[in-house]
Formats: structure tokens, C-alpha cells, sequence
């Protein structure tokens, strides 16, 4: 092999950065938009770092002409706890799946995080951060950001770490026979095996994080309310205040925002993370984005990705200065040091338990458990009509929509966007109406809980419809099966597995949506449904730490318990018995 | 001429009393392998599926740490310090990476400064034929293509010893040959700085083709059970007589090595009575076979490599058939030629019926685990059982997947022969609609 052959050849991977051509239309049109960006960013920035008292000085206003100033406030919001989820996804998703012990308490521990209602949470969260930055509206903020972030990170670290115990064993030989470091092979093989997976549930976190701004911007703890500018603010104060025009103005916002993140922002992200999606065989459907054509053609795509670029090289800074090389598989601990770690984690569940414990007992009485586990089943009877209900709808609309191509590639983006849309900035209409015609609301403000979250099952259903194969449809069509037997046979089987993903996600909304759901006011007026949800909410007004700890404990146990007991061996029986593969 | 010459080079990997076992200590993979490979030479590792051969490349390649004993490199006076790089099966590229940026991946990581890191793996990908490939991406690639990218990544890091794990069986006769020619010639015309070659295949003729010696291995565990030397000069013709002979050597070989380790036809498969591991061998493969070997040219007896040729078949997925044919009584395997029994020819004959007929004599007659099955079932008042009490039986005597794997197979038999019934869903075996 003589290297002096091939050297004077050029790069060719870099030639598309060094053309200098004069500047296009495309440029221009990047260069604006991305300075637009950029004057809204920093103008909302500055606002976050304010001390208090300028909340008191200048609170929500209703002007419509502010609203553009609230929005990048809560896109900000957002964005800035996507990226504190992404990055705890990134360290600590990798830490589960390369350390056996990490991964002991980390992968339970995200499984569970991931049913528990967050917005039981926002109470502890609100007084801690203030106390945090005492004076500061960095306190209330981060305590915004903490409540979108923990609706995020634990299904995103959770789905990570199952793409990385997903990689092929070949590669991973190949990354130990070529003495990668670990670090190299962060960089070159789990993340971008892993980016496909992160960014599609990156996508999906942000839809469900709107819920959480909406209910974490302005918020009532005991005496401390706290209300940031946002549009999750506005549309409270629209609310307390009555205003219908306002409501609509919050609602349009929202909707323009939402349009306007997944065309700039995520729709370029999932067609550049196409590259890595792990297949051998090109495929002839690639995600389209207009602004990611556009950042290719005008060459500023190395330049947004540049700062990626410039973190891999920073962390390959500390990368150890020969690669040796690793045995596969884990070596075997000391027997001493093993034991040591097992009596570490026992006592710090023992000690965890006699905390909590001694806690509970000391504020609570036996009965507060009953009523809570009483309220729950109530709840729970909700959760199960609603999930049965909506099921009975949209899985005939469902299937009627996946099986016509061009109608589920128009309208599975739609039931995405119904999916992110905050259902709570409706509620005020259903308290109008249930107050109008003097409705019980026990009965009437259930509705709201599944409100939002019964597109998961529509576009799972569109999405499982249009998966089953043609070759089946048409020896359906060919033997004339038809009515019951088609539904039982042919469209059933087709989409359980995905029906049950869908079911899952639904059912898990509606007990957080509760919280939200079961007390709704619209100016002065409250309705309150009995339920857990309900007496959580309650809790939290009146600062009632124990009780909403014990409403958020029993929900977690009853979230957990239908996942463990009705969806996983629904789901495992339908991987088992309908897969069409 | 070749033996003296290889005799008389450095020794390059050395071997001794390996060991490997995997779940724990319950089921041995590898049984004490020794095995020294000296520099210039081409090596086979050449064996079945579960001979254990890819671990015994895997030890050597340091990927894994064998239970016992040591695989090590031998540092020479003119490699004072070895190294290995590996060419897979299933290639291993990363699909998001070009070709340039996988060639690169070994010399990045051993530091090489990026210009000449550049310069040496376009050198590979030139010499190894890719030129003009070199910003696609694998998917764009066929699948010979990708193997040669493969295989430019192994070469660029200037490896003491090249290790390749079955590199051709992914891809199409043709492909694989051209491959091959390619590899040889570099290799004779030593273009390439590689020392050794130490190569795992289940393919009889690859491994002549292409090796100066071959190890034959047996199967569970792994044991070195022969060693042949291949003295045809390059490049070889597989139409040679003498290679021919050669093929039906390692053929009969093979077929010995069975008839040694077990001298009772029941153990011809490891363990005896039900604690037999059966492989996954569908009853149509069974039928398929037999009605080759009794249909012309071949009338009751044939050759394994002929009939390897004419039925398309790696040795590697023949010899279960042939194995099994033999544990029913339905053939003999006498040397590299496997010889029907009386039984087998009616079976030819048969229509669906006695072709049930008789497979389900045979099974109750020569397959110890059917008769218990079948026994428990008519002992119980119900006629039912449930599966996991004979997984459970099985894995006393082998490895889970074994376990599985043989009453899965034993489920496919007994259903087809109709002796029992098994219902999926409730994994249980019944009498219930069986004859």
C-alpha cells in the first residue's frame, strides 16, 4: 500500500463547504428567519433572569400585541427543558446500559418515573426551586422548566436505553477489535444508533409538554401564586378573568407556535436523523422538510451543525491517549465488592421506606389512605369508560382512515397535532356549558380527561390500519369476508399491538389529566368531580404536602398497576398471537 | 514443499487447553482446544453451527475471555507486537458512516493523525477495488461491496493476523468467489502486510479452496477432531480430481467423527435416551431428502457432496438432515455416502398416509423423548401435560436453548407423525385429536 499515490486527491467530503458562490435567494430568506430567531430568543432570555418583584410590577396582560412576546417565553420554556431532558438522556440512559449496577436502579427507577403524575409533582417542585433562587424569577422559571422536563426525560433516557441495549453485537465487536475508546464509541456508534429513536420521542415529549405549561405557569401553592409571562399564564388569566376573545387569541397562538416548531425545528431534525437510521437497504420514502432542503442548499447545514461537531471534539479531548482493548461481556466483580453493593442498595431502600414512612404516619391517619384508594377506584372507572369509549369511536374511524393511503398520510399528521394540543385551554368551554345547563359534574367534566389524550389511540390505530399488508387485504377481499368476521379476523389482529401502544399512552394521560380535570374553574366558578384527581389538586391549593403526597403515591400505584397487569400482557399477547410477520 | 517452509516460520498464535463455557458452568462450548497457527500460513476453523468455532475466533481476537486455558499472540522478532482485525459475517459497517469514514474508524481511534490516517485508507480502498466509492454510503452498496469495505477497514490497521468469521456466507455464489480469487490474490502476491489468515467457515469447499491446513471441529462441545493439510498448489481448481477427493475426504471425515464419539446410533446426536439434543430438522426437509436420494441418479445411495451440489445445501445444514434420517432408521451413513434403508424407500413410495405411518413408527421406536411424551400422556387420566414439565426434564441434561430448541423440534415431529397434539397458547401436549 503506498500512501503517496492518493494524497494529492481532494476532499471530497468537505468541497461543499470551501465553494464560495455568491449568495442566493435561499440565503437570504435562512438569514432572516434565523435572526428573527434570534432577536425573539435573546429579548425572551433577558426576561428570565429578572428578579421577582418585576412579575408583580408587570403582570400577564391580556393585549393580544404581547402575546408573540409570551409565546417565546414558553417556547423557551420548552426548549430549554428539551434540552435538560435530552442531555439526563444522554448521560444517564448511557450509564444504565454500560454499567450493570447503574442499570439495576436506573431502568426501574425511569419505568416508574414514567407513570407517575407529574402534575402532582409541580407543588414540591414550585417551593423548592424559589427557594433555590430566593428572589428571583429564575426560581419560578426553573421550576416551570423542571415540571415540562419531567413529563420528557423519563420516556426519552427510558426509549435511549432501550436503543442502546438494542445494538447489534457485530458492532459492538467491531468497535472493541478497532480499540475504540469509550468515548469514540459514544460518539460513533450508541448515539447515532440511538438518534432515530431520541428524536422521534423528543418529537412526541414536546406535544406532551404544552399540557404542563399550560398548567405550570401560573400556579397556587398554599399562599405563593406564581405567574410567569407565557401563554399558559394568559390563557389562565383569560379564564379568571372571563374573557372569551383572549381565550381564542391564547388558542391561536398556541396553534401557530406548535405549526411553527415542527416545520423549523423538528421536521429538519427527523429528515437529518434519517441518516442514521440503522438499515442496509436504501428505502424510497425519506422524511421531507422544506427547511432542511433549504439549510442544504444554501451550505449552512454544516454551520448549524458545527456546535455537534465542536462537542464531539471536545469530549474526544478527554478520550485516553492509546485505545486498549475491552473484553466483551461484564468481568466478574469481587465476590466482596458485589456483596458490599448489594447491602449499599438494601439499605438505602430500607432507609428510604422508614423515612417515607415516619413521614406519612406522622401527618396522615389510616383513613386518608382508604379515602384516597376509594377516590382512585372512582377515578379509575373514569379512566376505564373514557378509554372504552374513545376506543368505540376512533378505532372504526381509525381503521377506515389507515386503510385509504392518501387519507391517513393527510390526516395522520392532524391527529399528531390534536395529540400535542393542550386540551386544558378547552376546559372553560365545558365549564360553561355543564354550569349553562346546571350538568352533574361528576359525570360531565370526565369527558376532559381523555380530551387530549384519545388521539394516541386514533393515530396508533391510522398507524396500525396502513402496516397491514395488502396481500392479506386482498385474500380478505378475495374470499368476500366481510362485517363481523373482517373486523375479527382481518382488522383486529391487524392493529392490536399498536391499538394497545396507543390504549397504554391514552390511559396513562387521562390519570394525570385528572388532576387538571376533575377541578376546573372559569372565573369564580368551580366545579369539582369527586376523584383523586380532584383531592389532589385540592391538596395542592391548600399546601397540603402529606396529602398530596399520598394522591400522587396511590395514582403512581394505580398507574403502575394497570401498565404491569391489563396493557403489558395485552401486549405481549397480541406480539405473541397477531403479529403478521 | 509447503509443510517445510510453514515448519520452519515463527509461530504467530498459540492455543492451549481452551476451554469456554457459556450460562454459567452448565454447558461447554469449547473442550479443550490447542491450536498453533505460524505466520504465512492460511488456517479453517471448519465446522457446524454450534461446533463453537466463531468463540474460539473470539477468544483469539480477545473479544471474549475463554473460561480456561490461554489464546494468546506470540510476539516474533519481526512482530514485536502482534495485532488482530476482523472481518465479519454480517459486515459490521456503520450504516451512517461512508466508506472512507469506516475505513477510518481503526486508524482514528489508534490516533493516526487525520492527513495520513486519509492517505492510508485510500490506499486500502484502492487496492481492495472500491475506488470511487468512497463518500457512499454501506446502504448504497451490494452486498459484495460491502464485504470488500469490510474487509479495506481490516487491512488499513495493518493487522499481524486476519481474522474472518464465515466473510463469504452472507452473500451469492458468485459474489463469493470473486471475493475470494480477489483475497488470494493479494495474499499470494503479498500485497498485503497480513502474517496470517485464520478463517471460520462451515463450507467444505471454501475451506479448500482457500486453506493450508483445515481444523475440523465437532460439535457439542467444540473439539478439534481433525487436521488437514491442503498441499494443491494456488489457485485451485474445484473441478481437480484431486481437490474433488479432497471435498469427499473432509465429507467422510466428518461422517467418521460422528460414528467415533458415538458408537451407539442412538448417541448420534450428544446425550442419549431424552436427554438427546435434536436439531431443528422439518419433517418436509426429511421427506425432501429422501426422495432425492431414492429418486434417480442417486437410487438409495449417495455421495454427501454430491448431493450437497444437487440439492443446494451447505454441509453445514446437510448433515442434520442426513443425521436425522439416520437416528429414524431411515438411512445409513457409511462413510462420505449416505445409503437408505428399506424403510426409507417405502417411505418414498408411500402416499400421505403410510408416509405418517412409518415416520411415526420410526419415531416411536428410535426417538426416546417421543415415547416419554407419549407415555406421561396415557399414564394421565386429563391426557394432557404441560410443556414446561419436559423443558424443565430436558434442561437437566442441556443448556435452555437446547432445551427448547430439541422439543421444539420433537412438537414438529409428534404433531406431523399425529402421536400427540400440542396447543400453542396453553403450551400444552395432549391426546386430544391425536390418533
Amino acid at each position: 500500500m503506498s500512501p503517496d499515490r492518493n494524497s494529492a486527491r481532494p476532499l471530497p467530503a468537505f468541497s461543499r463547504m470551501l465553494r464560495l458562490t455568491r449568495p442566493s435567494r435561499e440565503d437570504a430568506i435562512a438569514f432572516v428567519i434565523l435572526a428573527g430567531l434570534g432577536v425573539l430568543f435573546f429579548r425572551a432570555a433577558e426576561g428570565a433572569v429578572a428578579p421577582l418583584s418585576t412579575l408583580q410590577m408587570a403582570p400577564v396582560t391580556l393585549d393580544p400585541w404581547d402575546l408573540p412576546y409570551y409565546a417565546m417565553r414558553t417556547v423557551l420554556r420548552m426548549f430549554a427543558a428539551l434540552f435538560a431532558s435530552t442531555v439526563f438522556t444522554l448521560v444517564v440512559a448511557t450509564l444504565a446500559a454500560r454499567s450493570r449496577h447503574a442499570g439495576q436502579l436506573i431502568v426501574p427507577a425511569l419505568d416508574i418515573l414514567q407513570s407517575v403524575p407529574i402534575l402532582g409533582f409541580l407543588t414540591f417542585t414550585v417551593t423548592f426551586f424559589m427557594g433555590l433562587f430566593p428572589g428571583s424569577v429564575a426560581g419560578v422559571e426553573a421550576a416551570s422548566i423542571f415540571a415540562i422536563f419531567t413529563s420528557q426525560a423519563w420516556n426519552m433516557a427510558f426509549s435511549f436505553y432501550q436503543s442502546l441495549r438494542s445494538i447489534p453485537t457485530d458492532l459492538e465487536e467491531a468497535t472493541m477489535i478497532y480499540r475504540l475508546s469509550p468515548i469514540r464509541r459514544f460518539l460513533k456508534l450508541d448515539l447515532p444508533f440511538g438518534t432515530p429513536a431520541l428524536v422521534w420521542n423528543a418529537m412526541m415529549s414536546m406535544s406532551g409538554g404544552w399540557f404542563f405549561v399550560v398548567a405550570s405557569e401560573a400556579i397556587t401553592v398554599g399562599n405563593t401564586t406564581a405567574t410567569l409571562p407565557g401563554i399558559g399564564s394568559y390563557l389562565a388569566q383569560a379564564i379568571a378573568k372571563q374573557d372569551f376573545r383572549a381565550v381564542a387569541e391564547a388558542v391561536g397562538a398556541m396553534a401557530l407556535v406548535i405549526v411553527a416548531y415542527d416545520q423549523l425545528f423538528f421536521r429538519p431534525i427527523v429528515a437529518w436523523a434519517d441518516r442514521f437510521r440503522f438499515e442496509m437497504t436504501a428505502s424510497t420514502e425519506r422524511p421531507q422538510s422544506w427547511v432542511f432542503d433549504l439549510l442544504r442548499r444554501t451550505r449552512l447545514l454544516p454551520v448549524v451543525l458545527a456546535p455537534l461537531g465542536a462537542i464531539g471534539r471536545l469530549l474526544l479531548a478527554f478520550e485516553p491517549r492509546a485505545g486498549r482493548r475491552r473484553v466483551m461481556g461484564e468481568r466478574q466483580a469481587h465476590p466482596a465488592l458485589e456483596r458490599i453493593w448489594q447491602v449499599l442498595v438494601a439499605i438505602a431502600v430500607l432507609g428510604a421506606l422508614f423515612l417515607t414512612a415516619r413521614y406519612v404516619m406522622h401527618y396522615l391517619v389510616w383513613r386518608d389512605a382508604v379515602t384516597a384508594v376509594l377516590l382512585a377506584c372512582v377515578t379509575m372507572i373514569r379512566v376505564i369508560v373514557l378509554i372504552a369509549l374513545a376506543s368505540l369511536i376512533w378505532v372504526p374511524i381509525g381503521v377506515w382512515i389507515g386503510l385509504r393511503p392518501a387519507w391517513a398520510e393527510r390526516l395522520q399528521p392532524l391527529a399528531q397535532f390534536l395529540a400535542a394540543f393542550p386540551a386544558n385551554v378547552l376546559f372553560p368551554f365545558v365549564v360553561m356549558a355543564i354550569v349553562h345547563w346546571n350538568l352533574a359534574p361528576d359525570i360531565w367534566l370526565s369527558p376532559l380527561m381523555i380530551l387530549g389524550t384519545q388521539w394516541y389511540i386514533l393515530f396508533n390505530v391510522i398507524a396500525g390500519a396502513s402496516a397491514i399488508p395488502t396481500d392479506l387485504r386482498e385474500a380478505a377481499d378475495m374470499f368476500h369476508v366481510r362485517g363481523w368476521q373482517w373486523w375479527r379476523q382481518v382488522a383486529i389482529p391487524g392493529i392490536f399491538p399498536y391499538y394497545v401502544t396507543g390504549a397504554l399512552t391514552a390511559s396513562g394521560g387521562s390519570w394525570n389529566a385528572s388532576i387538571v380535570a376533575e377541578a376546573v374553574s372559569w372565573g369564580h366558578r368551580n366545579l369539582v368531580a369527586h376523584g383523586l384527581g380532584s383531592y389532589i389538586a385540592e391538596a395542592t391549593t391548600a399546601g397540603d404536602y402529606a396529602r398530596v403526597a399520598l394522591g400522587v403515591g396511590v395514582m403512581s400505584l394505580f398507574v403502575l398497576g394497570f401498565n404491569r397487569l391489563l396493557w403489558r400482557p395485552l401486549y405481549a399477547y397480541g406480539e405473541r398471537r397477531m403479529r403478521l410477520t | 514443499m509447503a509443510t517445510a517452509a510453514i515448519a520452519e516460520k515463527p509461530l504467530l498464535v498459540e492455543v492451549k487447553g481452551l476451554r469456554h463455557y457459556y450460562s454459567g458452568q452448565d454447558h461447554l462450548v469449547l473442550d479443550d482446544v490447542n491450536l498453533e497457527l505460524s505466520q504465512g500460513e492460511i488456517v479453517g476453523l471448519l465446522g457446524r453451527s454450534g461446533s463453537g468455532k466463531s468463540t474460539l475466533l473470539r477468544s483469539i481476537a480477545g473479544l471474549i475471555r475463554p473460561s480456561e486455558g490461554i489464546a494468546r499472540l506470540v510476539p516474533g522478532p519481526d512482530v514485536p507486537d502482534p495485532s488482530v482485525a476482523m472481518v465479519f459475517q454480517t459486515f459490521a459497517l456503520f450504516p451512517w458512516l461512508t466508506v472512507l469514514e469506516n475505513v477510518e474508524l481503526g486508524l482514528e481511534a489508534q490516533k493516526i493523525p487525520a492527513p495520513q490516517a486519509r492517505a492510508r485508507a485510500l490506499a486500502a480502498i484502492d487496492l481492495i477495488g472500491l475506488d470511487g466509492f468512497e463518500n457512499a454510503y454501506p446502504k448504497e452498496l451490494s452486498g459484495g461491496m460491502r464485504q470488500r469495505v469490510g474487509l479495506a477497514r481490516a487491512l488499513v490497521v495493518d493487522p499481524s493476523l486476519l481474522l474472518m468469521d464465515e466473510p463469504f456466507s452472507a452473500l451469492d455464489v458468485l459474489t463469493a468467489e470473486t471475493l475470494r480469487t480477489d483475497l488470494l490474490d493479494l495474499w499470494s502476491e503479498g500485497r498485503v502486510p497480513i502474517k496470517s489468515i485464520l478463517i471460520v467457515t462451515h463450507n467444505i469447499e471454501e475451506a479448500v479452496l482457500m486453506c493450508d491446513r483445515i481444523l475440523v471441529f465437532s460439535t457439542n462441545p467444540g473439539r478439534v477432531v481433525g487436521e488437514i493439510r491442503v498441499d494443491l498448489p494456488q489457485p485451485r481448481d474445484r473441478l481437480d480430481p484431486a481437490f474433488r477427493a479432497l471435498v469427499d475426504d473432509i465429507y467422510a471425515r466428518m461422517t467418521a467423527r460422528t460414528e467415533i464419539t458415538a458408537p451407539m446410533r442412538d448417541g448420534l446426536f450428544p446425550g442419549t435416551g431424552i436427554a438427546m439434543v435434536l436439531p431443528r430438522v422439518s419433517t418436509n426437509s426429511i421427506a425432501g431428502l429422501i426422495e432425492e436420494v431414492d429418486g434417480t441418479p442417486f437410487e438409495g445411495r449417495a455421495s454427501m457432496s454430491e448431493l450437497a451440489d444437487s440439492l443446494q445445501l451447505e454441509a453445514d445444514e446437510l448433515f442434520p438432515m442426513a443425521e436425522t434420517l439416520q437416528l429414524l432408521r431411515f438411512a445409513e451413513l457409511r462413510g462420505a455416502e449416505l445409503v437408505l434403508t428399506p424403510a426409507a424407500r417405502r417411505y418414498a413410495q408411500g402416499d400421505v398416509d403410510q408416509r405418517k405411518a412409518l415416520f411415526a413408527q420410526a419415531l416411536n421406536q428410535h426417538v426416546p423423548l417421543v415415547q416419554h411424551i407419549r407415555r406421561v400422556l396415557d399414564e394421565r387420566a386429563s391426557h394432557e401435560a404441560p410443556a414446561r414439565r419436559f423443558r424443565d426434564e430436558l434442561e437437566d441434561y442441556m443448556s435452555e436453548d437446547y432445551a427448547d430448541e430439541t422439543l421444539r423440534t420433537v412438537t414438529l415431529w409428534g404433531r406431523y407423525a399425529e402421536i400427540f397434539a400440542y396447543d400453542e397458547e396453553a403450551d400444552r401436549f395432549s391426546l386430544e385429536d391425536a390418533r
